[in-house]
């Protein structure tokens, strides 16, 4: 009773600090993706009341967004939605290309195809995806995407397949000779077969993989880098692998709502994290590379030398950036993604 | 006014005024409950649209995919077996965990029954606080139990019963025993109901016949308290068909139950209207439930005046 | 008292029942003490500590999410129970007339249905709303909340309608009380127990409610259980135990007050 007497006095004072604020802004991001830290820096320097709230996957956050009134400002869709946000009028012409700030991003990231120009987006963070595994279990080569196509006996019944239908739509089709969004009917058929076959030996499609991992229950996975980095930092023989048949190459961006109810602090966020050190913030936090240059100097010791951030030189060309297909493509990766929900 | 008349003009008052009383909750529910029901019905004849949401156009599409499938490849038309399996597993699973809960919860709420009067409350308390207690968190409380590191497997572990921990997160079996756990004090409460009005005299003169204690139960206990336990397997039955929360946490998102699918397809599926019609093949279901139901409870009844 | 209780014995059943109390609050047991675990992991034991308890007192979206569910359950408990109460009084102690029947099937209805059909339904008409007026605040989940309450508050208060004494009304009626104030000073005082029940009742369905309100929620309205779930499903910490023993000590609370209360009537 005393504690529920607390929270609501708790609940008091937090509105009462709202009541000074000069603003709010609603980030809805990625789940256990923004660093409190630069929250409240930013909290600080513009006197703005944040709230963040949590998706896990680019589906989630496309649809709330696109029924609309959800009360965000800010969300931070993937390189592969990005096109689609912009397409559905989703999102405001803020121009952070031409931002004070702007000078920061990195050049590769300066001009991508996915916003030429950067009209809409501000990069967040970008990574790469690729496959982790226990190597307590399996000490085989696993820079390949057979760990999860085509699984060894050790790792039967134990592995984990990240339900990003995007992301392991590239990986089959890299894995069976395919190009990236092939629209050929027979490489599709391979992968369609390739997943269907390989399904009974995962034990389940989940997200939480940095726990589950940490915990037993998966022996290996596919996953996003900075996960596995946490992965590894918690139990050293859990490690990243990046496979040989081409992996993939992600880029978050932030993005202003078209309905966003506080726009100039939106805009005031986007300039914000292009700064050096804040980016590097973000990054601590989330594990993964962000586009800005000079940011290095601030990043944490533990990633400026982790393989799973820094790509090794002999594996860099293998990446790709991935791309939304076009939309037939995208309708039968739907229905493949369909079938294998059995 | 004769006197009759002025009866039934009370009569009509009367029947008005409780129209009226009633009519705050017969509208929140019409707008918040059944209403929407009928929304779900349109949109299950309508077209998907590209990334979510819906096209006004009228399409059947919806509710051939519940029960047959197109190959993605070859265009032919075949059973919809993805959608069998979830279904079939749903059903199942739902019947298992009613018989469990029933096997468990029947001597349990016997055992309560028979307790001398002014202990019963404490009983009644000890079985209701576990079901006030918010679902989510007592599935969580199951995983914790049941994954490879807990306390389930370390235990079988030391003991040296098994060498590797046992697998059971992620599989039916899990699954179906976070809805056991969710659900007993849903078939306890109802078959206590029914019990407490058990005459236990009618047991004695059983005795009193030489009948033996299997008889008894079988042809005095079980007759008597049928309506409980048919309210009971309802009441867990229904919850536990449309069960959300025990697969997703449980089944390690392989696993799907009808619930499941259906969130996907307002998710990865961008299948709106699918998802509405499977939620309609639901509320089928649970409506043939029900009836089966009504029909026996009211036969129950007058079975025994 | 030798006889008396071997007619009631049957074999097996004292032991399932035992094993039965056992098992649910087992799982419970367990998930309150690796509340208090000092390692990150909620399954290898590290030792005691209170730091869980502190982190989620210090973390805003916990803190902001419970007052949430506590706002919505306070409103939607007052609402549903006020509510179901002229309901209920409506479809009792009364010979059947057109209607009752389906009045006490639409009363019911929210039980009938399963929540995900429910969440959906929900999902797809107020988001039409949504787009039509603009607004997104708590309404929606407060309406829905209300919604499948009322059953559960009308279920006490209609049984203990049914099993009142008329005469003490039909008294007071003798000596020329009106409806309104018979309803006042004799149905509402021996009807105010079973109230405070459906109120109770309603409560807690409302905190305890998961499917439909992670449907029907918009931006940045999580409430308690939505807020875990998103948390199970991303990376569980023994903080999601600490939130969780906190939960239960509230409904504990609740149901004690109940039972203490239901007692004293009696």
């Amino acid at each position: 009773m005393k504690r529920l007497l607390a929270t609501l006095a708790f609940g008091l004072l937090a509105t009462t600090g709202l009541a000074h604020a000069d603003g709010e802004l609603n980030i809805y991001n990625w789940g256990n993706y923004t660093s409190p830290d630069v929250i409240k820096k930013f909290e600080d320097k513009y006197n703005v009341k944040v709230t963040i709230t949590d998706y896990d996957s680019n589906d989630t956050a496309l649809a709330k967004v696109r029924q609309g009134g959800t009360g965000y400002d800010i969300a931070v869709p993937s390189q592969t939605f990005v096109p689609i946000w912009i397409q559905e009028g989703l999102v405001l012409e803020t121009n952070p290309g031409q931002m004070e700030n702007f000078k920061n991003v990195a050049p590769e990231w300066a001009n991508p195809d996915f916003d030429p120009g950067r009209k809409y987006t501000v990069p967040w963070a970008w990574g790469t995806i690729g496959v982790v595994v226990n190597t307590a279990v399996y000490k085989g080569p696993s820079n390949s995407w057979g760990i999860i196509f085509n699984t060894p006996d050790e790792l039967k019944g134990k592995v984990n397949v990240v339900p990003e239908m995007n992301d392991v739509m590239f990986a089959a089709t890299k894995y069976v000779g395919g190009a990236q969004c092939t629209d050929d009917k027979e490489v599709l058929k391979k992968v369609r077969d390739t997943l269907v076959a390989a399904k009974p030996n995962w034990i389940a499609m989940e997200y939480n993989t940095i726990e589950k991992m940490g915990a037993g229950d998966f022996k290996a996975t596919s996953d996003w880098n900075g996960s596995a980095l946490r992965q590894r930092l918690a139990n050293p023989e859990i490690q990243f692998f990046y496979p040989k048949e081409g992996y993939g190459l992600w880029s978050d961006n932030v993005v202003v709502l078209k309905e966003a109810k506080n726009v100039e602090n939106a805009k005031l966020f986007q300039n914000f994290i292009m700064d050096p050190e804040n980016a590097a913030g973000l990054s601590a936090f989330h594990r993964y590379a962000n586009g800005i240059t000079g940011s290095d100097k601030f990043m944490p010791e533990d990633m400026k030398t982790a393989p799973e951030v820094i790509i090794p030189a002999d594996v860099k060309p293998l990446g790709e950036l991935q791309h939304l297909c076009s939309p037939e493509v995208q309708d039968l990766y739907t229905k493949i993604w369909t079938e294998l929900q059995k | 006014m004769s006197a009759a008349e002025r009866l039934r003009e009370h009569e009509k008052r009367d029947i008005r005024n409780r129209w009226l009383l009633s009519a705050p909750a017969l509208l929140i529910i019409l707008f918040a409950a059944t209403g929407p029901l009928l929304i779900v019905l349109a949109y299950s004849f309508l077209t998907p649209g590209q990334y979510g949401d819906v096209e006004w156009k009228l399409s059947g599409e919806a509710w051939t995919s519940v029960f047959l499938e197109r190959d993605i490849f070859d265009d032919t038309l075949s059973l919809a077996d993805a959608h069998v399996t979830i279904f079939w597993r749903s059903v199942k699973l739902a019947l298992m965990t009613t018989a469990a809960t029933l096997i468990l919860g029947f001597p349990t709420a016997y055992f309560i029954a028979t307790r001398p009067e002014n202990k019963r409350d404490l009983w009644l308390f000890l079985i209701t606080i576990p079901f006030w207690t918010n679902l989510l968190i007592r599935t969580f409380a199951v995983l914790q139990i049941i994954r490879n590191e807990g306390i389930f497997n370390t235990v079988l572990i030391k003991l040296g019963i098994v060498d590797a921990p046992l697998q059971i997160l992620f599989t039916d079996t899990a699954i179906m025993l976070g809805m056991v756990y969710v659900y007993l004090p849903l078939m306890v409460l109802p078959i206590y109901a029914s019990m407490e009005k058990l005459d236990f005299r009618l047991l004695e003169a059983g005795y009193d016949l030489y009948a033996t204690r299997f008889a008894v139960l079988r042809r005095i206990i079980f007759p008597l308290v049928k309506p409980g336990v048919i309210a009971g397997s309802i009441l867990v039955f229904i919850p536990a068909i449309g069960s959300y929360v025990a697969p997703s946490v449980l089944g390690g998102g392989k696993n799907m139950m009808l619930a499941n699918l259906i969130e996907l397809q307002f998710g990865q599926g961008r299948n709106w209207p699918l998802g509405a019609a499977l939620s309609i093949a639901v509320m089928v279901i649970v409506m043939i439930a029900l009836l089966l139901y009504v029909r026996n409870a009211g036969t129950a009844e007058t079975r025994h005046g | 008292m030798a006889d008396r209780f071997s007619v009631r014995h049957q074999p097996g059943f004292t032991a399932i029942a035992a094993t039965c109390f056992v098992l649910l609050y087992f799982p419970i047991v367990v998930l309150v003490v690796y509340a208090f675990n000092a390692a990150t992991s909620t399954s290898a034991w590290g030792g005691l500590s209170l730091k869980w308890f502190v982190s989620a007192w210090n973390n805003d979206a916990v803190i902001e999410a419970s007052i949430r569910s506590l706002q919505i359950g306070a409103v939607a408990a007052v609402l549903s129970t006020a509510v179901a109460t002229m309901a209920a009084l409506a479809t009792t102690r009364t010979p059947p007339y057109p209607g009752l029947t389906f009045k006490y099937a639409a009363i019911n209805q929210p039980l009938m249905v399963p929540e995900i059909v429910t969440g959906v339904a929900l999902l797809i008409f107020f988001s039409r709303i949504k787009i039509f007026t603009g607004y997104t605040g708590l309404g929606y989940l407060i309406a829905a909340h209300t919604a499948f309450c009322i059953p559960f508050a009308y279920l006490p208060i209609r049984a203990r309608l049914e099993t009142m004494d008329l005469t003490l009304e039909r008294a007071a009626a003798d000596l020329y009380a009106t409806p309104w104030k018979t309803f006042r000073r004799v149905t509402l005082p021996l009807l105010w127990p079973a109230i405070l029940a459906g109120l109770m009742l309603a409560f807690v369905i409302s905190l305890d409610d998961v499917v439909i309100t992670e449907f029907v929620k918009s931006g940045g309205q999580d409430t308690l259980p939505t807020y875990m779930l998103g948390q199970i499903r991303r990376g569980i910490t023994p903080e999601i135990n600490a939130i969780s023993t906190v939960f239960l000590l509230l409904s504990v609370a609740i149901v004690t007050l109940f039972f203490f209360m239901s007692r004293k009537r009696e």
